[in-house]
Order: structure tokens, then sequence, then C-alpha cells
């Protein structure tokens, strides 16, 4: 089948329907396609809140929140970005509210705030609340308000489509190709502009907060074009997932006055972070807690986690603005954080990098101000690049609706200008080969096993401490899992609902951003944010002060070409120069 | 028919973990090839923590990779594994092996009810949708908004903390009777998503919603039989919302 729109929106979570919201505004034709329905989306994980300086319980400016999130991006952020961000989120915000988003309030009937990490007053002198949420659901909230009110716009959704290819040509996007769940039916989708807004990719690692949907394939796709991906060694383990499941558990338990401790009950995080404590941002946490680990003071059987602590809390706060994480606490592991001290573990949980844009949204084809027409990238998928090295809590939501919405609206405004592209010849050549590949590969390599494997050396090679020789080991494992890859086999021949089909492609998609990851992660020698080397220990500004750009060679299976491009250091007013990050 | 297979953990293990054995009855069913819906019993092993929907992964990813249903997130917030286990309605993620059985014992799963069945068990979500859509659920107040927030009070607020948890996973709604037989009862997701915005202070389109659940295919089809509530995977007291929004259309405000 042949669609034709003027915006084509990839994604249904935050960023894809707050685009989508907004290209519609923009007076041309959309439509949203997603691998799930949209409610499904994984934007619903999201628990702490939405950081904005509205002030509404302290004193609280755009600037603090500029600088907060370059310091928590480790200065890799991009500060033109952080800039746009930290003053536009405070609209977006009160533009959910009136969406009625049904937030938590203060006593005066505002939006209410609570503390989260890394979020200070007057630079970095104390935590201040900034975090407005909804109960510990407001990512929940988010996506039920902005899926309502697309409802309400009429937008035209093609649920449970997986996108198999984007067409590109001469620079210049055209559209997409996407395989429809229920008939097995290729359908291109002719477009004067595209939206990639697909999520993440934590599913590469074993413990992860992330859906079993987050296989990175749009960014994959776009690799595969020989198009670059930005900081992929930049990957967040939250510091607190259940522990052995990696469920998400916000860091509001923190900001509510939750503590993190060790075996002998200590509060450990007194020594890693003296003036913020267990509000120090993530990177900083998931350190401190796998170094206590591997120092002998976890907790549990296997001694591989340790405690948060919320007895000293009043029942009230814990059921009531922590709702959400009592009930998973008390359904997975039977405990009651109410009077148990529940066990936790760090877990993947977010990509800072993904495919480069612009402030506008705009993909860009390299480090030197190169783009790609007509193709546009928001939300996790994007990196624009506003949390850097490491992402702040609450950051992403934030991220969602600013650039979702500026997407949006410079996507229509580009698709109002021009006509349609061509078509190339052949558009759905490059989906049937891969779906041909896939049914009639006589193979007997099992996805799932090939999964597993990648998911465990990922966690083990490339996971919250890194050293050369375990990811120049990883390395050889991605190119043996790929080459079993190619021998993997669907034995399912259906053509209606073959989600044996639709997960063996996902795997190839996952191996893609896998080897991304794994190249430039081994490239960058130095520690910054997230990327923490044992080989490597500090920052080095005078080398690595720059963004990594990571290509797939073409010409060589298996190889990945680095490239660079510079940070911006100065926002658009204000700029914060790089110093120790210490908290 | 039973199909066997060599034990392998359906979720990460430590050696110490001790493992039960499970017979795991699915009924299913692909209109491809089948007249009709049938029983499949794989025998695995797994632990009493694992989560129902980990085994039945489990079952897919080593056993019979044509086995279909929906998944996403694993924790209960995303809301596409409503299924119909040892003849309950429950999300799959949120059900865990010890609550539904013990060693050498047996789990059944099915598709929820009174949806088409497309495939084993997913079935076709969109009369569910359709049924959601027709009560207008999305925020209406028209009137010039302030350049900040709207005012609301903590509990004008906390009257939404019930309706507003529903992630629309079908569980209520495809367990109530009134439902199965008449496909035109909108049902109780719809109410609790009605009740929302009825109960919401800034909304102003009260009137219009409560005309609607007080049509035929509205609030009064509720005959509280309860099974709403029981099924609810987020613990929302369905039945009562229900209640007030009838109080509410009976009085004709909220």
């Amino acid at each position: 089948m042949h669609h034709r729109y003027d915006v084509l929106v990839v994604g249904a979570g935050g960023a894809g329907l707050m685009a989508a919201l907004y290209a519609a505004k923009g007076n041309v034709s959309v439509a949203c396609i997603s691998k799930l329905y949209p409610t499904r989306s994984h934007t619903g994980a999201a628990q702490g809140g939405i950081g904005a300086a509205l002030g509404n319980v302290q004193e609280d400016h755009w600037e603090w929140h500029m600088f907060d999130t370059v310091k928590g991006g480790d200065y890799l952020t991009d500060q033109d970005a952080a800039e746009v961000f930290s003053k536009d989120i405070i609209d977006a915000v009160y533009e959910l509210e009136h969406m009625g988003l049904p937030f938590s309030r203060t006593p005066d009937g505002k939006i209410a705030q609570r503390k989260f990490g890394g979020h200070t007053r007057d630079f970095g002198k104390a935590a201040v609340e900034r975090s407005c949420y909804a109960k510990d659901r407001t990512g929940h909230m988010i996506l039920q308000t902005l899926y309502q009110q697309n409802v309400k716009a009429g937008t035209t959704f093609f649920n449970e489509f997986h996108v198999t290819d984007l067409l590109i040509e001469d620079g210049r996007c055209r559209g997409l190709v996407a395989y429809e769940l229920s008939t097995g039916e290729l359908h291109t989708f002719h477009a004067k502009a595209v939206i990639l807004a697909a999520g993440g990719y934590g599913r590469v690692f074993k413990i992860t907060s992330n859906a079993l949907t987050l296989t990175g394939d749009l960014m994959s796709i776009y690799y595969r074009k020989g198009l670059p991906l930005e900081d992929m060694e930049f990957y967040q383990f939250h510091p607190t997932g259940l522990a052995k499941l990696g469920i998400l558990v916000t860091e509001g338990i923190r900001g509510e006055g939750g503590i993190l401790r060790n075996d002998s009950g200590e509060r450990f995080m007194e020594r890693y972070a003296p003036t913020i404590k267990d509000l120090a941002p993530r990177d900083i946490v998931s350190r401190s807690i796998i170094t206590e680990i591997r120092e002998g003071r976890g907790v549990g059987r296997d001694k591989d986690a340790v405690n948060i602590d919320l007895t000293h809390l009043p029942r009230e706060v814990i059921e009531g603005k922590l709702a959400e994480i009592t009930d998973l606490a008390r359904t997975y592991l039977g405990m009651d954080p109410v009077k148990d001290l529940v066990p936790i573990q760090p877990t993947a949980h977010y990509a800072m990098g993904g495919i480069p844009t612009d402030l506008n949204g705009l993909c860009l084809s390299d480090g030197n101000g190169g783009s790609v027409e007509g193709l546009y990238a928001a939300g996790e998928q994007a990196c624009v690049s506003l949390h850097g090295a490491n992402r702040l809590g609450t950051n992403s939501l934030g991220d969602l609706v600013v650039f979702g919405r500026r997407a949006g609206i410079y996507a229509a405004q580009y698709a109002r200008q021009v006509e349609f592209p061509d078509m190339p010849e052949n558009p759905q050549r490059e989906s049937v080969d891969l779906f041909d590949r896939l049914r009639n590969s006589s193979g007997k390599d099992n996805a799932a096993a090939i999964r597993k494997e990648l998911q465990e050396s990922m966690m083990n090679n490339v996971g919250i401490f890194r050293n050369g020789p375990d990811m120049e080991k990883q390395v050889g494992i991605v190119q043996e899992l790929k080459a079993r890859y190619a021998n993997v086999g669907v034995s399912d021949p259906s053509r209606r609902y073959n989600s044996e089909l639709i997960e063996a492609m996902e795997l190839g998609f996952m191996l893609d951003c896998a080897e991304a990851m794994t190249a430039s992660a081994l490239n960058r020698t130095e520690s910054r944010g997230a990327h923490d080397r044992e080989d490597y220990t500090t920052r080095d500004d005078e080398n690595w002060l720059k963004h990594t750009m990571a290509y797939k060679d073409l010409n060589r299976e298996g190889q990945v070409q680095i490239g660079y491009k510079p940070v911006s250091l100065k926002g658009f007013t204000r700029a914060f120069e790089p110093k120790p990050r210490v908290y | 028919m039973t199909q066997t297979h060599a034990p392998t953990s359906a979720a990460p293990v430590s050696a110490s973990v001790p493992m039960i054995q499970l017979k795991v009855k699915v009924l299913r069913f692909d209109p491809e090839k089948d007249k009709k819906a049938h029983w499949t019993t794989y025998d695995v092993e797994a632990q009493a923590s694992d989560r129902v929907l980990d085994v039945i992964n489990h079952i897919k990813w080593y056993m019979e990779p044509s086995l279909t249903f929906r998944r996403s997130c694993m924790h209960g917030i995303c809301g596409s594994d409503a299924m119909l286990i040892n003849g309950r309605n429950r999300l799959a993620c949120k059900t865990l092996v010890r609550d539904v059985a013990k060693s050498g014992g047996t789990i059944t799963v099915e598709p929820i009810r009174g949806l088409k069945v497309e495939k084993d068990l997913l079935v076709d979500m969109e009369p569910f949708f359709d049924s959601y859509k027709a009560i207008m659920p999305y925020f209406i107040n028209e009137s010039p908004a302030p350049a900040a927030e709207r005012i609301q009070s903590e509990e004008e607020a906390e009257r939404m903390a019930h309706s507003s948890n529903c992630i629309l996973c079908a569980c209520c709604t495809t367990s109530c009777p009134i439902f199965w037989v008449n496909g035109s009862y909108l049902g109780p997701a719809a109410i609790v998503q009605a009740h929302r915005f009825i109960f919401d202070t800034r909304d102003e389109a009260t009137q219009q919603r409560l005309g609607i659940m007080n049509q035929n295919t509205g609030v009064w089809r509720c005959r509280t039989a309860y099974n709403c509530t029981e099924a609810c995977p987020r613990d929302i007291p369905i039945t009562q919302l229900i209640e007030e929004v009838k109080r509410a259309v009976m009085y004709g405000q909220a």
C-alpha cells in the first residue's frame, strides 16, 4: 500500500506525540506510525517528574537549571541547547497543565515540585525543588495527556506498524517503509518531512529499566545508511533499579528524603558527594553503589545490591507521593517500603547519544554542519546534545516536550515550503530483502540465545566501569554475534502477527547499536560523565571536549569509523566554563 | 498436545535459587490454520519469583516461536499483556509464578474475553479504544489560559488520583459480564476515563460527558458485578467510581 502525508512521525511516546500535535498546528497533513499502541510507549514508565524553574516551592531561575544541566553533562552538553531548553521548559510545563495534566499540587494550588539529583539553587549551593510531578507517575500522565490531545486533534495513527527502512536519496528524506504487524504487508509512506521519535535501545543490556520494545530500530536504520550516531558511548545507568529485575525506582524517593545504605547501614553517599549526598547525579551515584558492592559492602544473597531506606518517612508520603514504587516493591519483592529496606542495583536506563540533530531537530549527516534535508529527530532517539555525558533526572521528560515540539514546528514549516520529493524507483527493495533473508535463512541459530549473549556481554564489558581490554573483547564478541545472526532462521511462516519475525529483525538493530556504542566507548580514552574508564580515570578537556560521531564502514562489515563534532561551549546569553565536577 | 523442553530458566538465576516445575497450558488459535481454539501444554522450569510473562517469553524464545501475545514494559505500566491467567484477568508481567502455582502445578493462560481473538493471546483492541474515544477522553477548557498554571487545590487534584491511574489494559472491561453479552456497552474502562474528566474541576465539558454516560450504552448498564474492581491491576476501585458517575448523572452535576 502507498500513503502520502506532508509530515510523518515515527514513534508515539512523549516526543512523537508532541511533534505530531505541533506539526498538525502548522497546517500540514500528519500521520504517526508506532510499533505499539501509543499508550503502551515507554514514556509512561517515567516516574519522578519534569524539571522546570517555576519557583513554586523555592526561588529558582532558568540560568540555574541551565548550569545544572551543563555541569550534570560533564560539560559535553551543548550550551545553546541547554539555554533553549531551560527557558522553553517553563512554558512547556504550563502548556501540559493547560492540556489538563493532573499535576500534584502545592498547598496554594500550584504545580507541586520536589528535589531531584543534580538540580541545585545558586549554581550548586544546595538542592532545589525543581521537579514538577504527578505523584510518581509523571511519565504516565504526560503520555496519557498527550495521547488525549492527539485524539482531540484527530491525529491519524498507524499502530503496530514497524518501520523497516528510511528512504533517503541525494541527501533528502523522501519517506519510509513500514511493516504492518496484523497483515504482514509492507506499506510505503511518501512524505515531505519525517520526524524520528522512537526512543532508545536499553535492551542491549541484561539489567535494564527499558521495555522489551526498545531495540534502537531507527538509530540502526540511520546508521546503516552510513550516517553518524553521536556520543553512543554515553549511556546512563540509573542507580536504583529493583534488585535482579532492573525495574525503575524513581529518583523521587531520594528527592523525598530516601537514603541509600550499605550492608552496615552506613549512608555511604556522604563519602562520595558531601554536599548533596544521595541527590548527586546518576552517574556518580551508580558508580558509588558499584564501588560499595565491589568492596564487599553489598546486601542480598549475592551481595550485589544496596538498600534504599524510606522507613523514616511518614506512611502518607510513601503511599501517596510514591505510590507507584510502593506497589512495585510490594508486587515484585514482597517488601513494604513503609517498614522494609528495599534492595536496589543500577539498571541500564537512558541513551544520552543518538541521531545527531541541530536545535530545530534537523538530522545531521556529519560533524561539519551537513544535514539530511526533510529528516528530523527528537527525544531519546536524538542527540541534540542536551544531556552531554550524563543526563540529569527529569530532563528526559523535559527534552521530549521541548524538542518534540520544536521538531514538529520546524518539520511542518519545511513541509509547507516544498513539494513532495521524487520517490526512489523501488522503495521497498531493501525491506523486502531484509525479510527475505530472515524468512528464507536455513540457519538454525536462535535469536533469543544470541540476544541473551549480547545483553550479558554488553553488561560485563561496556557497563558502568569500562576498560580497554574488556571493550576490545566486546568488539570481537559483537562481530561474532553478528556473524551468527546471519544464520538466524524464522520458523513461523505465517504472515499475520508474526512476532518471531519482528523479534529477529529487532535483534539486528540491537547488534548495530551495540557495535556503534562499543567502538565509540573504546575510542574515547578519558573518563567523563557516564563513560568511566579504569584505564583513563580523569576527564581530559584538552583532547576530548568533543562529540563522537560513529559511522558504519559500508565497505568493511563490522568496522566503525569515528569522527568528531565540536561542543557548543556558549549559550545565546550565558556560558559556563568547564570546571572540575564536584558535588 | 504436550511439548516438553530441557529445563532452562526464564529469568536471570543465581545458582542457589530453587527452581520449580510447571505445566503451562495455553489456549492457542491461529485463524490461518485452526478451525477452533485448542489447548497446548508446555513443561517448563521457573523460579517462584518469575513473572508469568517471563515464563511465556521463555516458551516463545526457546520452545514455540509462533506463540503470539502483546508485551512491552515488563512491569505493569504499559498495559499490553492483559490475559486470563488461571481464570482471572491479570497482567502477565505483574503476576508472579508463586501467586498462581506451586511446584508441579499448572498455570492456564487464555486471551481476555469479549474481544475478537486475532492469534493466540492477542485480541482486537479496536472496539475497546473506540469506546474510550466515545467519552471525549481529553481535557476541555476553552476559556483563555492564564500565563502560569490553572489553580487547583490538593483535595481537588486528589479526586482524579484513582481514575487517572488507568493504563487502558482492558482487564476490567473484558471481565465484565454485561460487556460479554452486549459489546455496545462502553464498559468500565471508558467510564473510569469519563470519571477522570467529569471530576476534574478545571474541565468545562461535564454536562456533555454526563449526557454520554446517560445514554443506553452508558453507565446504567452496570449491574455492579464487581468483576472490574477485582480485575484491575492498578487497584482502582472501579465499581465505586462508576457509582460516583451514576450519582453525578442523576443529580446533573459532578
